[in-house]
């Protein structure tokens, strides 16, 4: 460090000096580094695995510099849950995206969360399937067209996008659920607030937090990283919308 | 020096596995060994296990794999149509080499099938019912005992080697009552460096994973695997032999219709025909070699399989045997227990 000059922004020690996979654009780099700066700033190195998810995503253990495991498509709710039974003191979460936890994953994320494990789930979605190319989500929205649904998604057809955020904060146990996004300064800072938050309420075991992330997928929306900026604004957050949608009991 | 108990084959099999260390046991319910999770459950305020029910044996299994990679002893059971629904979830475990312990308490399908015991899921355990190139170890217990003994074993078998092992039980093992001798518990102390724990200063991050893009990685992987299964077969073959240094027909059978078999030698014996029987006990490794070793001595005159299925465990008894002697079938499907009578009957019949 040269004299006269102070550090302002520096990469978190726990996230991995390499080159990301992840698209130009994709808040899924962004939120790998909020939440390992959650974990610098608690900590917790020693005191936490990660599941990754089958998605854009897989290799999220290439980049955090945490013990993690891989799961099979939709399971990673019922591997956090049997880590963190066998590792109580531990901070365990699942990094999953929409085809993960929203489709074929359903099953075990309800009952994950009605069980109210002492788990963080952190929710990519970006209403399509990224790595496969582009196909339809469960969280698609209504008209959008995807590979699957090139004439846009027919809800008579295929029913509406799921609200998962809405859906699980309806279950007893689950302690604190929120909707964040990334796509200006003051919403990636409420998402960093929300991930930090997530994990103290599981610190101090108060049931399940579920953290969605109101994401965007340049590539798969076949369009540049600042349309999908706007596709979030003008679509997305008015079908998902942003905010706190539960918050655990007042201590 | 041990316990003795009159005890149910579920039941022997879940204090067996609770005397083995067990830390964590995850199932769903489903006929005939439901006993398994219900006594796990009466017992866990006893004990310092973890027993949940989850949603799904889709669901169990996966928590099988995120309490071996976190480096607990995890074990769940289930019942033929529950095996079926954890097959992915089982060929993810072999590639990431977890070991734990799966039970099978067969009963007889296709299909939802019938509750009654079967041995129709050979194939399924000793072929690999997921997808890869995978095996588990699996053991065939024919008693109550044996469910006791089988349970410790497989945990230590799939500890020393990094390993999922199964037991192929049936409905009949499962539900019968019979003497046991109980083991004193082991103290069970993990020795696991690959486990996800969450990464201390001292190593690199721990990663388990089943995930190998590059296809030049992937096939490392599969030789790795190959290795481990030779090492496997050369050192952990076993099987029964009973009456068979002189016998000329030899009977090939496992679990619940062994013991049939060992009444068919008997009753075939009285009537001065040289019967044995060769009873495989891990299923995979199979015992080909001693097969083999039977099938190039010129006093044996051929081989029958007799298994409650429509001809599974046959298929390996003739490749072991290679063409050097008939290999013949003899079987009941769909839950129904042959008796010994009908089976040496059979028998007669390639006399004539």
């Amino acid at each position: 460090m040269k004299e006269g000059y102070e550090l302002v922004y520096k990469r978190p020690k726990t996230l991995l000096d390499r080159r990301m996979h992840y698209c130009p654009g994709c808040f899924h780099s962004t939120i790998h580094k909020l939440f390992m700066e959650v974990v610098d700033e608690m900590n917790i190195q020693d005191k936490i695995v990660g599941v990754c998810p089958v998605g854009c995503s897989v290799f999220a253990y290439d980049y955090m510099d945490v013990d993690m495991q891989e799961a099979a498509h939709g399971r990673a709710a019922a591997l956090a849950t049997a880590i963190k039974r066998m590792l109580p003191d531990r901070y365990v979460f699942s990094y999953q995206g929409d085809g993960d936890l929203a489709a074929i994953g359903t099953a075990e994320t309800i009952h994950a969360c009605n069980r109210g494990e002492n788990i963080t789930i952190i929710f990519i979605n970006n209403g399509i399937y990224g790595m496969t190319g582009g196909q339809m989500a469960p969280t698609t929205l209504e008209g959008q067209k995807t590979t699957t649904s090139p004439y846009g998604r027919d809800v008579a057809k295929v029913g509406m996008p799921l609200k998962m955020a809405e859906m699980v904060s309806q279950l007893q146990r689950v302690a604190y659920v929120e909707r964040v996004s990334c796509n200006n300064p003051v919403n990636t800072r409420k998402a960093k607030r929300a991930l930090k938050r997530a994990l103290e309420i599981q610190g101090k075991n108060m049931g399940t937090s579920f953290i969605e992330v109101a994401s965007n997928c340049p590539s798969g929306w076949k369009c540049t990283p600042v349309e999908s900026l706007n596709w979030l604004n003008d679509k997305v957050y008015p079908y998902f919308p942003l905010g706190v949608f539960k918050e655990p009991p007042k201590e | 020096m041990g316990e003795i108990k009159f005890m149910k084959g579920n039941e022997a099999l879940a204090e067996s596995a609770i005397r083995s260390g067990l830390q964590g046991y995850f199932g769903y319910p489903i006929t005939p060994q439901s006993e398994v999770i219900e006594y796990l459950s009466m017992e866990e305020p006893k004990h310092h296990y973890v027993v949940l029910q989850a949603e799904s044996e889709v669901a169990s299994v996966n928590m099988v794999y995120g309490a071996a990679a976190a480096g607990a002893r995890a074990m769940t059971t289930t019942s033929s149509p529950g095996f079926s629904l954890m097959q992915e979830g089982i060929s993810y475990i072999a590639c990431a080499e977890l070991p734990c312990v799966f039970a099978n308490i067969v009963r007889g399908g296709p299909g939802l099938g019938t509750i009654q015991p079967s041995q129709g899921d050979y194939f399924q355990a000793v072929k690999g019912g997921g997808h890869g190139d995978y095996h588990l170890i699996v053991l065939a217990p024919n008693s109550v005992q044996e469910m006791v003994d089988h349970c410790s074993l497989a945990f230590d078998l799939a500890d020393k080697y990094r390993i999922p092992a199964m037991l192929l039980s049936d409905g009949a093992i499962g539900q019968m009552m019979e003497k046991v001798v109980l083991p004193d518990p082991v103290p069970y102390k993990p020795d696991k460096p690959w486990a996800t724990t969450g990464k201390t200063p001292d190593r690199p991050r721990n990663i388990i994973t089943s995930l190998y893009i590059q296809s030049e990685d992937m096939e490392q992987k599969n030789k790795r695997l190959q290795e481990k299964y030779k090492l496997i077969k050369e050192n952990e073959v076993r099987f029964e032999e009973y009456k068979i240094d002189d016998a000329e027909i030899i009977l090939t059978s496992f679990g619940l219709s062994s013991r049939i078999c060992k009444k068919v030698v008997d009753l075939g014996r009285e009537k001065g025909i040289k019967l044995g029987l060769l009873r495989p006990i891990t299923l995979w490794p199979f015992p080909s070699c001693k097969i083999a070793e039977l099938a190039a001595q010129n006093r044996v005159k051929f081989f029958l399989s007799m298994e409650m299925n429509a001809g599974q465990m046959v298929e390996d008894v003739q490749l072991s045997v290679n063409g050097k002697k008939p290999v013949y079938f003899f079987g009941r499907a769909g839950g129904i227990i042959p008796t010994p009578d009908e089976v040496l009957h059979h028998i007669e019949g390639y006399l004539k």
